[in-house]
């Protein structure tokens, strides 16, 4: 098999030039998504015979979780294949995903919390599903908080990728030994080997919104990436020639 | 046995009496963790109503949170003082395997720092209302859990070396690492307290000690690498 399309993608300009290319691709598809996936679920979709219209936040909460562990697989893949080869781009698409899954694991903990108070009585509970959520929030937030701490720009991105990594074998852990407790968080009811087990007028907008928000985040994957390509090769003669085209351009 | 394997056996030995000795000539290393140890479970009764079964309840949370405050800040003494002043630099060019001299390192951490608490904590346990009859239980728990949370720890103290902002830093990192050794820790405690069988999460909580014992040098050894370039 041949691999050089893939070292091109360690190359930074050429990165640079491809990031800018396809990520407003990426966000004019996670719009239009977006808008379609809001409508379907807001106003096509059927209210629910047991919670009416409260049920409909699924249609933020659910994407948002999926993504959240998504995003941490995605960031603990490109942090290994960076330490292990040495590609700085990937360190850069590492740190990339960090604050995008922070915010996507804030959100989804955000609206159960909105969604648990009228239908469960309580904004917070003890709960296997939402404390290991917590605990990937914590994740996130020690990977940033140790990029922050480290001055030096290659030994942050090296030690920060031995933290991603040791995560993603304890995400599991955290995950089993949660389950410990009692659980109030329902099971799942979308990615079911057997078929989603809620009816397709629900399920379609929730589809499309999970399509959404992975265009979205590969959108701001590649703009915070290339921002960090920015700030990594400042001074760097490719770079300089690239925006004196696009200031002719403009 | 091979001459390679018996010379990395010797080096990581010489190690551990190196650092065993240091200890025994600074003695606040072993004993100030201790210290706090007892201390802040004298805490718990003072903060909240001592009634025996409220306390007996609360005792393994008080037990296990403690224990993990007290494991953070004995990390600190894990690898600080042979950063700075350059033995961790002799032992990654001295030819012999950095992972093991590493491990080394945090059997003897936990042997100074770990094992005293462990010794320490049945008699906490039983303070706080703890019958007799789970100072075994309580004894294993906080042996099993003790060692993971030595071997994880190493990992967020290699991370952090060096760091002027190492201790807040080493929380964030660590605490969530070690979450499932509380959860398990804490259940298998307050099995033992109840009188009820606690081999299920004793069981548990010996699998990830091994799993730690397993991966957590690797993770040590090229997190510290790392940080002393």
């Amino acid at each position: 098999m041949n691999w050089v399309w893939f070292h091109r993608f360690g190359s930074p300009p050429y990165f640079y030039r491809f990031a800018g290319r396809w990520a407003p691709w990426f966000m004019g598809i996670a719009v239009v998504l977006l808008a379609v996936g809001l409508y379907g679920g807001l106003v096509v979709a059927p209210a629910d015979y047991f919670q009416s219209d409260a049920f409909r936040i699924i249609y933020v909460h659910v994407p948002s979780a999926y993504l959240s562990l998504m995003t941490y697989t995605w960031m603990a893949l490109a942090a290994a294949i960076g330490l292990i080869w040495r590609i700085k781009i990937c360190h850069a698409i590492a740190a990339a995903c960090a604050p995008a899954g922070a915010s996507f694991t804030a959100v989804s903990l955000a609206t159960g919390m909105i969604w648990g108070q009228p239908t469960w009585g309580t904004y917070w509970a003890w709960d296997p599903r939402i404390v290991s959520q917590l605990f990937v929030l914590f994740f996130f937030l020690g990977y940033i908080a140790l990029r922050g701490a480290i001055e030096d720009r290659d030994r942050a991105d090296r030690a920060s990728a031995v933290l991603a990594i040791v995560g993603v074998i304890n995400v599991p852990i955290v995950h089993f030994s949660v389950d410990w407790w009692r659980s109030l968080h329902q099971g799942p009811t979308l990615m079911r080997a057997d078929g989603p087990s809620m009816p397709m007028s629900m399920a379609w907008p929730l589809l499309v919104m999970i399509g959404a928000y992975t265009f979205y985040f590969v959108a701001i994957m590649l703009m915070r990436a290339r921002a960090e390509v920015l700030r990594r090769e400042r001074g760097g003669a490719w770079l300089r020639e690239e925006l004196a085209r696009a200031g002719a351009a403009a | 046995m091979s001459a390679a394997r018996r010379s990395a056996l010797q080096a990581a030995s010489s190690v551990m009496q190196r650092d065993l000795l240091l200890a025994f000539r600074r003695p606040g290393e072993w004993l100030q963790p201790l210290a706090f140890f007892a201390l802040v479970t004298t805490l718990f009764p003072l903060a909240m109503d001592p009634e025996a079964a409220l306390l007996r309840q609360l005792a393994p949370a008080a037990l296990w949170v403690t224990l993990l405050l007290t494991s953070l800040l004995a990390l600190d003494f894990l690898y600080r003082e042979d950063g700075r002043d350059g033995t961790l630099e002799q032992y990654a060019v001295s030819g012999q395997s950095f992972t093991a001299l590493l491990l080394a390192k945090t059997v003897t951490h936990w042997l100074l720092t770990g094992l005293p608490l462990v010794l320490a904590g049945p008699l906490a346990a039983m303070s706080l209302g703890a019958p007799p009859s789970a100072m075994p239980g309580v004894f294993f728990a906080l042996l099993l859990g003790s060692i993971s949370l030595s071997l994880i720890g190493s990992i967020g103290a290699g991370l952090t070396l060096g760091l002027r902002r190492g201790g807040a830093l080493l929380s964030l990192l660590v605490l969530p690492l070690v979450m499932p050794v509380l959860v398990f820790g804490a259940r298998a405690t307050a099995l033992a307290i109840a009188g009820d069988e606690a081999s299920g999460a004793l069981y548990l909580l010996a699998a990830m000690g091994v799993l730690a014992l397993t991966l957590a040098p690797l993770a040590a050894a090229a997190a510290v690498r790392i940080s002393l370039e």
